[in-house]
């Protein structure tokens, strides 16, 4: 006979037998049960300061190691506090999950103390969420939550459990079984297709490979790489697909997009085939779509049926999962090839190194002046080799730690790509390096997005999770400033800040990190240095950067990708 | 165009809420959703009338709930479609006959008869309920209130399939 476990220690059974080593998470009176067991486990409680920080450190674990991360929060504010990084987790298909306390089957509906109907709220922000309040029903609800998290399109998973179904007792004895008799992701991609696909690439005279998230997600990096030199595929990489292959590498033509570079943007623009493998033709990234790549046919590799044709028509649909299409696409390119080698299409490469040639990134870094993002990022991969982890909060120093890192390997960049959450870097930065402790891991943060979410470094210095997070500080909330001085005449309409307050280094100091500051470029080096070497507890870096300086390439909100803007003078 | 499609869902709380909140995110519109049980108890079947052009993306979008089993969309002609009206229109004493025999005609049942309205009750395809509901309009209509759709694919050997019975 199984023994009879109360539900919160078969929660906690349950998700050691998922395989959980870390939970990021907040105590309250609903989940008290589970924190209770919790205590025995041999799962790793993060203690973190605000639920929303416990909610992007479960997506940058997820990001940095490919496991499913996980976060506990009560019932009532606990729970609404993980709206925002469950939208973010859905938006950028992280594994996420959830589990929250609900105040007793017998208060539900009754306005109870910290009751809110946790259901309903997360019921748009996740990939699905159920509600348990029978002890026996919160096994099988663990296991179909990682289950549907990880597989398919992941995304976030929240399991709202009562707080009598923690407190009541039953039989255990592990789960195996799925009841889910509508969940069937599709994994191998129709052979038609595939042969369709294949087809239609050989003939192609300007084929673009266009590279997303979901190709990170499934783990397929190796074998886009492959295929891109299989067939000789100049290849973009969107900015959640960064390092999916290396941007050293001949083929990468780097991120396309609003603040892509101009050939990534350029050639999708003249292609006449694009080969979609994970993106979803992201406004950021298409512009608008009446005039994005008109002379384009499209190969679209999608888990998700849903994004096949969500924004544009598709002539050659796979559903699959990107890993396994991409092999079967290796498999009958090699097989068609016969031992030749795919076309070198030499005039389209031929415009295509023109491009790069006349239309580098760049910027100045004058010795005299103010500090510049892009110098700093690029020190910071100077000094670290590139060997670094690098997690990004959402504005300008984004744009630029995405434009500028040079990613040689997958699950090395890690921001929050489809909601734009600011704030995400510090707990995403913690989540990582809780993950993987024996990287580097750098937050490169705005101080707009500092000053939302900061609070988790005092989590950081606490846990001996020992990030490095270089505040690039304009005084500003940097992207919005451009925009109005682009845009909007210069009515810098509360987009400022301050240098000074909060003092970045005390504040850093006073919550158990070491803070340091650079003011002029030659300080900037040294300040690295001495962060590097700083290990026993979390560095916080303040560089005083340019407030007036801007991200280019740039392409208008929904604007025709054929106009990038290459500097502000363009845009006159 | 309205178009017509069953979803079988598992029979689980909250299915409909689920239903109902991704057609809002995503700015699909409803024309008539109707949900009940079917011939096995694990399951319910919905019944959902959409107006415009993104129906592939309202069958993908249905699938990827989890507890969607199947989604069919029923061509004009293939799926038998009824619904329910009840109708109540004034009927004052001296007009009463002529509204009953009108009634007669689309086979409209009268359930309540009062002193100044009588209420009928019709069953039967959408298009019979419009015809009804416009000739009633003549004698005034006091309340009216529709089921909403049901379908159910014919047989695939149907002998009336593709047939469209008129009222």
């Amino acid at each position: 006979m199984p023994e009879q476990l109360t539900g919160a220690e078969i929660l906690l059974r349950s998700l050691e037998l998922e395989g959980v080593d870390t939970v990021f998470g907040l105590p309250g009176g609903a989940i008290l049960k589970a924190y209770d067991s919790l205590y025995d486990s041999p799962i790793r409680h993060v203690l973190v300061r605000h639920e929303q920080g416990g909610g992007h450190m479960a997506s940058g674990y997820a990001h940095a190691t490919g496991k499913v991360g996980v976060t506990f929060a009560t019932s009532g504010p606990g729970a609404t506090n993980l709206v925002t990084p469950l939208a973010d987790a859905f938006m950028d298909s992280i594994p996420v999950v959830a589990i929250t306390a609900q105040v007793a089957s017998t208060s539900i509906g009754l306005d109870a103390f910290q009751e809110a109907h946790t259901w309903g709220i997360s019921m748009p922000v996740t990939k699905h969420n159920t509600l348990v309040t029978e002890t026996n029903e919160i096994a099988p609800a663990i296991h179909e939550a990682f289950h549907i998290a990880a597989t398919g399109r992941p995304g976030p998973v929240l399991v709202d459990i009562t707080k009598d179904a923690l407190a009541g007792l039953a039989a255990f004895a592990g789960t195996k079984t799925i009841d889910l008799p509508g969940y069937k992701p599709s994994v191998k991609g129709h052979p038609r297709q595939v042969n369709a696909a294949i087809d239609l690439i050989l003939q192609s005279e300007r084929p673009v490979l266009y590279i997303g998230g979901g190709t990170i997600r499934a783990g397929a990096s190796d074998e886009v790489t492959a295929f891109a030199e299989l067939m000789h595929l100049p290849a973009v990489t969107t900015l959640m697909a960064r390092g999916a292959i290396p941007d050293s590498h001949d083929l990468a033509l780097g991120m396309p997009g609003m603040h892509g570079c101009y050939t990534a943007s350029t050639a999708m623009q003249k292609a006449d085939l694009l080969i979609n493998v994970g993106a979803r033709f992201d406004d950021r990234v298409t512009g608008d779509p009446e005039h994005f790549a008109p002379e384009a046919k499209i190969i679209h590799v999608d888990v998700d049926p849903a994004e096949i044709g969500k924004i544009r028509a598709v002539d050659v649909p796979i559903v699959g999962d990107a890993r396994a299409v991409l092999s079967q696409l290796i498999d009958r390119a090699t097989h068609k090839l016969d031992g030749q080698s795919a076309a070198k299409r030499s005039d389209w490469f031929t415009r295509i190194r023109a491009w790069q040639n006349d239309h580098p990134l760049a910027y100045d870094q004058d010795p005299a002046g103010p500090i510049q993002q892009q110098y700093v990022i690029e020190e910071l991969h100077k000094a670290t080799g590139g060997n670094a982890i690098v997690v990004a909060g959402v504005g300008q120093h984004q744009m630029w730690a995405s434009q500028f890192w040079g990613f040689e390997k997958p699950n090395t960049w890690i921001n929050s790509g489809g909601l734009g959450t600011m704030g995400y870097a510090v707990p995403a930065a913690v989540g990582a390096q809780a993950g993987m402790p024996d990287e580097t891991v750098i937050g490169i943060d705005g101080d707009g997005c500092f000053q939302m979410t900061f609070q988790e470094l005092i989590t950081a210095a606490m846990e001996g999770i020992p990030v490095k997070i270089a505040v690039m500080n304009n005084a500003n909330l940097g992207m919005v400033r451009q925009w109005q001085k682009l845009f909007y005449n210069d009515r810098f309409s509360a987009t400022e800040l301050s240098f000074t307050n909060p003092d970045i280094v005390m504040l850093a100091e006073a919550m158990g990190c070491a803070g340091l500051r650079a003011e002029t470029p030659d300080e900037v080096t040294p300040t690295i240095e001495k962060a590097l070497a700083i290990n026993d507890r979390p560095v916080v870096m303040e560089f005083r950067c340019d407030p007036d300086a801007m991200v280019f390439p740039m392409i208008k909100a929904g604007g025709n990708n054929d106009v990038i803007y290459l500097s502000p003078e363009d845009l006159e | 165009m309205s178009h017509v499609i069953s979803v079988t869902v598992e029979n689980k709380p909250g299915v409909l809420a689920r239903v109902a909140s991704m057609f809002a995110r995503r700015d699909f519109n409803i024309h008539s959703l109707t949900v009940g049980p079917t011939e096995d108890p694990s399951r319910s079947r919905m019944t959902v009338v959409v107006d415009g052009p993104e129906m592939e993306q309202i069958v993908k979008q249905l699938y990827k709930l989890i507890h969607t089993i199947k989604v069919t969309e029923h061509k004009p002609g293939e799926a038998v479609e009824r619904e329910i009206m009840l109708l109540r229109v004034n009927a004052e004493p001296s007009r009463r006959a002529e509204i009953l025999e009108a009634a007669n005609v689309f086979e409209a049942k009268a359930v309540d008869v009062g002193a100044t309205t009588v209420t009928f009750e019709v069953v039967g395809e959408p298009s019979r309920l419009a015809d009804f509901h416009e000739m009633m309009k003549t004698y005034g209509i006091a309340s009216l209130v529709k089921s909403g759709r049901i379908a159910l694919a014919k047989d695939s050997k149907s002998l009336t399939k593709k047939q469209r019975r008129t009222a």
